[in-house]
């Protein structure tokens, strides 16, 4: 009888020539898209033309999406956009977005239909692991691998052992993804599964959309890990379905596979987190951050974790016919042109600048301190997205405090860490 | 091979916005990346750096972000090995491909400004300031095939003219 495998090791497997496969093994894997940024393509694109390949592999199987400095923030990050785009038109590559249908790599390709169940997908940016979110292997490499990936099409992979984590029960109100994440970085820390793939499974996703996967898979690498993969179920059957233009595979682990650790949650007694700098597992529960006052300068509500549809609505549900607290700063940055135009219809747009917010086109912007809302010394603020280091969004004396998008939306209100129930009756 | 020089230590979760703060990254030059080298966690490191010195630090050194401008700003600031208790994958990764050595080691012992002898093969490290030897954990072979290469890109061309790709 074969081997019991987890997804992880299924889907590797199945991207490679070998008939058998076992954690810590180095292999070659097929890749079925690889994926940079404005940031990361450019060194990419050297390390390409130093290998000395005449054509990429695949002009279908790459994604090029100028998304950090996007549109361009000044003239070097200009030329770094120009130098892909000059290499997208070269190759003719498929997958490359101009801005304007650019959006947030990890928000745009899930949404396009672009990564599908059962991918295997390496891309130069850390966040490529949000796809496992649809049942794919999806791991953040470097500039090198992508170079490497697009010439040949396959990169060297070590098979991760894989953390399953089990959250049962339904979630409080207001609790998402994010605060699910935010907990279990809390519980194993900031390296807790270094090297390995994280495995989600449990009741708790019944309960909870692709939104909440998408941003739970998105911040796997915020505990280390290579990936972090759900098995794909109806509901990312409902999600795909009318997304995909080719075929897609459901993988699930084998009865009997092996894991490194297999961790139980009760998601019933879990609260909204605040992740507290300068790292991502200093995360506490909303009611005690709030109880310490913290004042805030800044909310940003957006970005590859938190900056789809279902984050803007629950936004909008909490600043609905509200203002920003004074001398406070609200930024929201719709991930993709998709969402921002479903944002305008819907009305929240109108909610979010009513409120005294600012909209932006999509953009990472301030996640990276990139541009958008850098954050002066001294300055803090409460953010939607993923890590909150030492000087991430602007100064070096600057801090962000992660959290969900309606404590961002409350805390704007107030002026300081707040939680949704303060806010609406 | 061997190397020797001086050390400057960190702490844990040295993270790649600290090895290279994003607002520089609208360049990705090595000139521009060496000089905001650590720029975030000691602001003088590119002024006081010398060739051939030693970055050590503990725990999961290059968390945070994939971008290999972390270890390239390292490599270009004339850092040629990199040891810590232990370090984030991609980070990892990366200064294999670029042929930067990263060696797993307990650091608790070695402090800022100590005189240590790296053997990359061997993986010894002598601290000659305060006469200790430590060892480090073996480098998976492919990844040394890897570095003595020259890294991932080397290693390409060097399957490509052995008719292997």
């Amino acid at each position: 009888m074969a081997k019991p495998l987890t997804i992880t090791e299924k889907i590797i497997l199945n991207h490679t020539d070998l008939q058998e496969i076992s954690s810590g093994d180095i292999v070659n894997a097929r890749v079925d898209l690889a994926l940079g940024n404005d940031i990361t393509a450019p060194i990419a694109i050297k390390e390409f033309s130093a290998i000395g390949v005449d054509a990429v592999f695949d002009r279908k199987k790459i994604a090029l999406v100028p998304d950090h400095f996007v549109p361009n923030k000044d003239i070097l990050s200009a030329k770094q956009a120009k130098m892909m785009r000059e290499f997208a038109k070269k190759f003719d590559i498929e997958n490359y977005f101009e801005c304007g249908e650019a959006g947030v790599e990890h928000a745009l390709l899930p949404e396009k239909g672009i990564v599908l169940p059962g991918d295997l997908v390496v891309g130069a940016d850390s966040h490529t692991c949000t796809y496992g979110a649809l049942g794919a292997f999806a791991t953040g490499v470097g500039s090198t691998d992508l170079a490497y990936a697009m010439a040949f099409g396959e990169l060297w992979l070590k098979v991760p052992e894989s953390i399953k984590v089990i959250f049962e029960g339904k979630p409080k109100k207001w609790v998402s993804g994010k605060d699910l994440i935010l907990y279990l970085i809390g519980q194993i820390g900031v390296e807790g599964a270094n090297y390995m793939a994280l495995e989600f499974t449990g009741s708790t996703f019944k309960h909870l959309g692709m939104a909440d996967r998408l941003t739970i898979s998105n911040m796997a690498i915020e505990a280390g890990a290579k990936s972090g993969i759900f098995e794909p179920d109806e509901i990312t059957e409902n999600y795909v379905k009318s997304r995909a233009k080719r075929d897609y595979i459901f993988y699930k682990s084998d009865e009997g596979a092996e894991y490194a650790k297999v961790l139980n949650y009760n998601t019933e007694t879990i609260n909204p987190q605040v992740a507290f700098p300068h790292l991502p597992e200093n995360s506490v529960d909303i009611n005690e951050a709030s109880a310490k006052n913290i004042k805030i300068d800044q909310s940003v509500i957006g970005s590859c974790t938190n900056g789809r549809i279902e984050d803007l609505r629950i936004a909008a549900e909490i600043l609905k016919g509200k203002k920003i607290a004074k001398y406070t700063r609200l930024i929201v940055i719709p991930a993709t042109p998709d969402i921002y135009r479903m944002a305008e219809k819907e009305g929240l747009i109108d909610i979010f600048m009513d409120a005294g917010g600012v909209v932006s086109t999509p953009t990472c912007g301030p996640c990276l301190g990139g541009y958008m809302g850098i954050l002066a010394d001294g300055e803090r603020a409460i953010s939607s997205t993923n890590r909150n280091f030492k000087g991430r969004m602007g100064d070096v004396t600057s801090e962000v405090y992660l959290a969900n998008p309606a404590v961002c939306a409350a805390s704007a209100i107030l002026g300081k860490i707040a939680g949704p129930d303060e806010v609406v009756s | 091979m061997i190397f020797k020089g001086k050390v400057f230590k960190f702490g844990d979760n040295i993270d790649t916005d600290a090895i290279i703060p994003a607002r520089y990254l609208n360049d990705s030059s090595e000139e521009n990346l060496k000089k905001h080298c650590m720029e975030d966690a000691d602001e003088s490191f590119s002024s006081k750096v010398a060739k051939g010195d030693f970055i050590v630090a503990g725990n999961n050194f290059g968390c945070g972000s994939s971008r290999e401008h972390a270890p390239i700003a390292i490599k270009s600031s004339g850092v040629p090995i990199v040891i810590a208790k232990s370090f984030a994958r991609i980070f990892y990764r990366n200064s294999f491909n670029i042929g930067l050595f990263i060696l797993s080691a307990d650091t608790d012992g070695i402090e800022n400004g100590d005189i240590l002898e790296v053997n990359t093969d061997t993986g010894e490290i002598k601290n000659q300031t305060r006469n200790t030897v430590i060892n480090a954990k073996p480098i998976p072979k492919f990844m040394s095939e890897l570095v003595n290469a020259g890294g991932l890109i080397a290693y390409a061309k060097k399957k490509i003219k052995e008719g292997k790709k």
